[in-house]
């Protein structure tokens, strides 16, 4: 690269030099991963790592060249009468302005082309809703910004997790240099197994999301009330991203979605794992904590959910103060609602659904005993867990 | 001639006279495309670079759904109607709109909607921010408290466009001159004929999907919200009953000026004429019958993908037709390319670039993949901006000199072209790759990979941006300092009863009727 170029670069954009940066010292593994995933200076969708995904990319191509050519023709005879016809070569205007044959061409022809057109299109969309004899359901909830993910199993408990960007907020403003997957990376990512047709079964809490991955070619909306079904049989393994497409509030641009097509072999051990997780907890549910592991728990807890609006020792910000609050000094049964239902009208957020019944305990029992709020009293996740059952 | 203009400010609030009115909409209408395009540049430099620099996600989604309701509502709408009250009596020989007191009303209602929806941009919790296209239930349930000011706004404007067609369809209907048969009528006329029944069939759909918001929101209905019994997806095929027609009511008035104005200077009568009225009548009916192509991925029954799919690949015939009649007027004529018509070569090239990825889009597989992305984005600019945007510069070119007496700078007028085509194209071309690529719409900040595109964009879209500003000041010179004409017939292959009248035109104009032909 010419070092003019190179400096211009730099100076255009930071987060571009990074990018081509980041690209010469990439693994091997990351290059295969990006083979399906949007490159820069990308003019045209990619085919997918899904049969049906190459049709729907072979429909879009031929309606494309069939525009193209019709473009030709088209523009090829406008500019073909602008410059033949112009006043300045001294031609002299013809009168006329009827003439059946063409009229009645220019609406028969596009007729035809345009058939040709919609009949493979209309095949392809039969098979796209054809979501019977899945290998795998997983059912996905759009929440305001997350996405949850819940994978319907014949045997042993179902596994369920949400799945949340993790992009840190220091790149989204300036303040670290954007790393390769910005804004499309997350903690817990979709895991799928290759050759299978797994079929999503889309639905949403709050507002219309809607879930895509454009190398699955899934795009389909989340409405509150309804479950829409797709379904996708990746031939490829690999890393896939996408977004929410539907906007859905403020922060509907930082919902990613990443899928990861795995060995079966791969998947099978990543999904008894996470069973193995949710059994692990369904059995700490049962036991009794200690007052110093809900703190040691409930720390880490308020360190990623709480301490951005809350200010790390209770001091508040954006939220409440609890140092010394009513909240975290009253009731449990009113400090239990506030965390586990929200407050309706502020930026409280229900974390009911967002967190388990031990990480809710822990992080009460940490906010009532931390920052002088020397409560004394503790919860165990039963506890939690008999809130949730009984209501409010 | 009876009298001259009232003296002073009552000329403007009381006025009946329907050059005055059409001047009021004009400036109304470019004053709120200021607006909106402001809102526009500040979308662009946030999306400059990725990365949050400028503003706030929220406000971001304030600009987009401002943006999109100014344009739609307040800025191209409003400009043809007020193209249709200052050309509409001139070109059918009528001294008159049918209603005058009522057009005043239309008028002086459009101000208050939007100072109502502008002045939720400073209320607690910010103005709407859930897109022009306010899905429910974000729309309700999740909105902001501003949304009862917005769909108050949207009432007003609605009551203000059905008046407004109620009162062109009876002056079309009941003031031509003698002689004047509806297959005479010039195809502006045909064109918002057409338009003004479609105004008059959805409006009212839009305020029975606002005020079904509205009992949402405050009277304890669940008719967009799922929990209580009700369906969000409802709303969708509510709004786009009334949206998929609204596209129409922007795009017919645009067809209807360039069929104006390509024959002019081609110096040719318009190639078929009886055609291009059947076709702006095929494309309304079909208007109604293809709303939900908007929706193809809220998990429709395949049945109905199939049938909208089929039905909207429909709308290309006779938009073709209408292509092929304007090139086919130009073909054998004797052609100049003065600003108004470069606007209108223009609009006949990027609009039927904008009816290729319209068709794109019918193809409900491939549909999948586009829908709600930066394809879409460009697809919908490519029709309203060089559609309706352009062809509006065009007329106000092209009848500039007759309505003022006075001939613009047509230098700056071809300046004023090229750095709008070179700025709109720099904009909108890249956003159809960003869009297969990817990118979502409305989203704030986007990953690295959609960067290059999206700075070429915003740099275009500030040329585009400054190319109006040397609009607005051609425009305002033309009407202080222009060169004087008093030629009737400014453009010597014009044809149309306005260019019969006197240049600047009198405050009155057939007072009696004229004979046509
Ligand atoms: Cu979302």
């Amino acid at each position: 690269m010419h070092l003019k170029g190179k400096r211009l670069k730099k100076l255009i954009s930071s987060p571009m030099a990074l990018f081509a940066l980041s690209s010469t010292s990439a693994l091997a593994e990351n290059l295969v991963e990006n083979s399906a995933q949007a490159e820069r200076w990308q003019m045209n969708l990619k085919p997918g790592v899904t049969e049906l995904g190459q049709e729907i990319y072979d429909i879009h191509m031929l309606v494309f060249w069939i525009c193209c050519v019709a473009a030709v023709f088209v523009f090829g005879y406008m500019f073909y009468a602008m410059f033949a016809y112009r006043k300045s070569k001294g031609h002299e205007p013809a009168n006329f302005h009827e003439h059946a044959v063409a009229e009645i061409s220019w609406t028969i022809i596009p007729a035809i082309i345009l058939l040709g057109m919609a009949w493979p299109a209309s095949m392809t969309m039969i098979k796209v809703y054809d979501t019977t004899e899945s290998d795998l359901d997983i059912l996905v909830t759009g929440y305001q910004w997350k996405w949850k993910y819940e994978y319907i199993l014949e045997h042993g408990e179902n596994v369920a997790f949400f799945s949340n960007l993790t992009t840190p907020s220091q790149q989204i403003h300036g303040e670290e240099a954007k790393n390769n997957n910005y804004l499309l990376e997350v903690d817990n990512p979709m895991y799928l197994p290759v050759n299978k047709k797994a079929r999503f079964l889309i639905t949403a809490n709050d507002v219309i999301h809607a879930w895509w991955v454009p190398a699955l070619s899934v795009k389909k909306d989340a409405i509150p009330g309804f479950i829409n079904e797709i379904s996708a049989k990746p031939f490829k393994t690999g890393t896939y991203r996408g977004q929410c497409a539907e906007l859905c509030g403020k922060d509907h641009g930082f919902m990613p979605i990443v899928v990861k097509v795995v060995e079966q072999d791969e998947f099978d051990s990543w999904l008894s794992e996470k069973q193995t997780q949710a059994a692990e907890l369904a059995e700490l549910m049962q036991q009794e904590m200690s007052m110093d592991e809900l703190l040691a728990q409930g720390e880490k807890t308020y360190a990623g959910k709480c301490a951005a609006c809350h200010g790390s020792n209770g001091e508040g910000g954006v939220g409440a103060v609890i140092k010394g609050s009513k909240v975290a000094t009253g009731a449990l049964s009113w400090h239990l609602d506030v965390v586990v239902n929200g407050v309706a009208g502020t930026m409280m957020q229900a974390f009911g659904a967002q967190l388990n019944a031990i990480e809710l305990a822990a992080v009460i029992t940490y906010q009532r005993n931390a920052f002088g709020n020397n409560m004394g009293d503790k919860v165990q996740p039963i506890d939690v867990h008999n809130f949730k059952q009984g209501g409010k | 001639m009876s009298h001259g203009p009232a003296k002073g400010l009552s000329r403007w609030f009381l006025a009946t006279n329907h050059k005055d009115i059409g001047t009021l909409y004009l400036w109304f209408s470019f004053s709120m495309f200021l607006l909106g395009g402001s809102f526009a540049m500040i979308i662009r430099a946030e999306l400059f670079q990725p990365g949050l620099q400028l503003i706030e996600p929220n406000f971001f989604n304030q600009m987009t759904t401002m943006h999109g309701l100014i344009m739609v509502f307040g800025a191209i709408m409003p400009a043809f109607v007020g193209l249709a009250n200052y050309m509409i009596p001139l070109m059918i020989g009528a001294p008159d709109m049918a209603l005058p007191r009522m057009n005043n009303f239309s008028f002086w209602l459009l101000p208050i909607a939007f100072a109502i929806l502008a002045s939720t941009l400073f209320m607690d919790g910010g103005a709407p921010n859930f897109g022009w296209t306010f899905y429910a239930p974000l729309s309700t349930t999740y909105a902001p408290p501003s949304v009862t000011y917005f769909i108050f706004g949207i009432h007003i404007m609605g009551l203000s466009s059905i008046m407004g067609s109620i009162n062109i369809i009876a002056t079309i209907m009941n003031l031509r001159a003698p002689g004047m048969t509806l297959m005479k009528m010039p195809l502006f006329v045909w064109t918002w004929l057409i338009t003004a029944f479609l105004l008059v069939a959805v409006m009212p759909v839009l305020a029975g999907a606002v005020t079904m918001m509205l009992m949402d929101i405050h009277f304890g209905t669940s008719f967009f919200s799922a929990a209580g019994g009700g369906d969000p997806v409802l709303f969708q095929h509510i709004f786009w009953f009334f949206g998929h027609p609204e596209v129409y009511i922007i795009i017919l008035p645009a067809f209807g000026v360039v069929s104006e104005i390509i024959p002019t200077f081609s110096r040719k009568p318009l190639f078929g004429y009886a055609s291009m009225v059947y076709a702006t009548a095929a494309i309304a009916f079909l208007s109604f019958i293809v709303w939900a192509h908007h929706m193809f991925t809220v998990g429709m029954p395949l049945v109905g993908e199939l049938y909208f799919m089929w039905a909207t690949m429909l709308i290309a015939i006779p938009t073709a037709a209408k292509v092929f009649n304007w090139i086919t007027t130009m073909f054998k004529g004797s052609i100049t390319f003065e600003t108004p018509m470069l606007f209108s070569i223009a609009f006949v090239f990027l609009f039927t670039i904008g009816g290729f990825t319209g068709l794109m889009l019918a193809i409900a597989p491939a549909d999948m993949q586009y829908h709600d992305t930066y394809f879409v984005v460009a697809h919908f600019h490519y029709t309203m901006v060089a559609g309706a945007i352009f062809s509006m510069s065009a007329a106000i070119y092209y009848w500039l000199p007759k309505w003022t007496g006075r001939m613009y700078n047509e230098s700056m007028g071809k300046v004023h072209f090229w750095i709008s085509f070179l700025g709109f194209n720099l904009t909108f071309f890249p956003q159809h790759f960003i869009g297969l690529a990817g990118m979502p719409r409305r989203i704030p900040d986007y990953a690295l990979q959609f960067a290059d595109f999206n700075m070429i964009s915003s740099i275009g879209a500030f040329i585009y941006g400054a190319s109006q500003l040397l609009f607005l000041y051609n425009v305002i010179a033309t009407i202080k300092y222009g060169e004087k004409t008093t030629v009737k017939k400014t453009w010597e292959g014009a044809n149309g009863l306005e260019w019969t009248q006197p240049s600047p035109l009198p405050y009155h104009t057939f007072t009696t009727p004229p004979e046509f032909k």
